[in-house]
């Protein structure tokens, strides 16, 4: 099969063969991405994160049905955790989209993290530029369900959504760092729900305080993404967000370190296994773990020598 | 990286009874594969076009309604149609004896009755995944 070709003119089955191709790291997998590199950055990606049943998987199926009454293209990419144990994963946001599997304008593909602690897949990146040289006009991220400090999503978004519920802490947890400052816009789910005031309340307080010290003011919207109440005005506070981004040039901005910060992991993973190969397979290697278990020697020696051999 | 065995695991037709898709599909993520859990009251239609997107390797059917015989094989067939011929489509729940060799000659790979412990599941995917 010509991956190249098929996701250029509109192939289902080319994608999805793609997407494993990345994500498997098969030798094919980045001559298929350098071809189809000149043929990205026209998808709007959205990222929606949150904690663990907040309601992102039913709120992202909500929205991309906003999407498609526009007549729009999207693509959701979703994530889940993988097993630090087996290896293994229930991947199981698709539950909640079942509808929009029959729809030929959407394409969703579920991802497991395979490691990587950020709340996102590695490869998410590699996947949002598949879907995009696809034609798809607007791409939606699912994290995983995050905690804190999962704000990888940031790196790979246009616009972050936060998704929160009422009744999961005190006004101690909005004043902390980490994934409340991310949010271009919160979206307060299940707002049906007791405590919904407060969270509300916790949030303007938070975002009073401006903590990115720029023009755009995160919107906090209320929905009920069960019922699909409030969704319509989630999806004009992303196209407010995506306008004003445009318009301050904050867009060109945000992508041109988004590219950045990709290059930089790439070229460190591409190091970083170049170095771990020389290290596990240089001869002594087994004698050195004895020689630092028993306290010969020191990991930081051990260091300054794996180092000034690679840099040699 | 190595390659994972990524498998979708689906109850076609109308029949709520998940709990035991639920276990399979968790065994199955304690044998290491990555299992795309689509839940229940599906169409085969729904099945294959998920299977399209997910590039599964393995499409696990779970039912207990009694149609196996009407809903297995059209999967089976929809996944042809859609040029997925080397997907390993199995099948389990509550099935007779007597309809076994009739999934069989219709492209459903095994069947698992009440009772199969799951690491008999998870050796024959091992064994047959392509």
């Amino acid at each position: 099969m010509d991956i190249v070709a098929g996701v250029l003119s509109g192939s289902r089955l080319a994608l999805s063969r793609g997407i494993t191709y990345v994500e498997n790291e098969y030798d094919e997998a980045v001559d298929i991405m350098r071809k189809l590199y000149p043929h990205t950055g026209n998808a709007y990606v959205i990222g929606i994160t949150g904690p663990p049943g907040a309601g992102k998987s039913t709120l992202t199926d909500k929205l991309a049905k906003e999407y498609r009454k526009q007549g729009k293209l999207v693509g959701i990419v979703a994530v889940d955790p993988t097993s630090p144990y087996t290896g293994g994963a229930i991947l199981g946001d698709r539950i909640r989209m079942m509808d929009l599997t029959m729809d030929e304008g959407v394409f969703i593909r579920s991802m497991a993290t395979r490691g990587s602690l950020g709340g996102l897949s590695q490869k998410t990146a590699d996947v949002v530029k598949l879907m995009d040289a696809f034609g798809m006009d607007i791409i939606i991220i699912e994290t995983v369900g995050v905690g804190q400090s999962e704000v990888d999503i940031v790196k790979t978004a246009d616009t972050t959504m936060v998704v929160m519920v009422p009744g999961l802490g005190d006004d101690i947890q909005a004043i902390k760092a980490g994934i409340l400052e991310i949010g271009d816009l919160f979206t307060i789910n299940k707002a049906d729900r007791d405590g919904v005031d407060k969270l509300n309340i916790e949030l303007e307080m938070m975002l009073e305080l401006n903590p990115k010290g720029v023009d755009w003011r995160p919107p906090i919207n209320r929905t009920i993404a069960e019922k699909g109440e409030g969704v319509v005005e989630v999806v004009n506070s992303i196209e407010a967000h995506a306008a004003y981004l445009r318009e301050s040039g904050e867009l060109a901005v945000r992508r041109k370190d988004r590219l950045k910060s990709e290059l930089f992991t790439m070229v460190n993973d591409r190091i970083v296994r170049y170095i771990a190969k020389q290290v596990l397979e240089a001869e002594g290697f087994e004698e050195t773990l004895v020689n630092l278990q028993n306290r010969v020697i020191d990991p930081y020696t051990v260091v300054n020598k794996i180092v000034s051999d690679v840099l040699k | 990286m190595e390659k994972r065995i990524r498998v979708l695991v689906a109850k076609p037709g109308l029949d709520g009874h998940d709990r035991g898709a639920k276990v399979v599909a968790r065994a199955l993520r304690d044998a290491g594969f990555e299992v795309i859990y689509t839940g229940i009251r599906l169409t085969p239609e729904q099945i294959v076009a998920a299977s399209v997107q997910e590039d599964v390797n393995v499409v696990a059917l779970s039912l207990l309604s009694g149609a196996h015989n009407t809903l297995f094989p059209k999967v089976v067939e929809q996944l042809k149609e859609k040029g997925l011929n080397d997907i390993l489509v199995i099948g389990g729940g509550v099935i007779p004896d007597a309809d076994i060799p009739f999934l069989k000659e219709h492209g459903v790979a095994e069947v698992f009755t009440p009772g199969t412990p799951t690491t008999k599941i998870v050796d024959f995917i091992k064994e047959n995944v392509k």
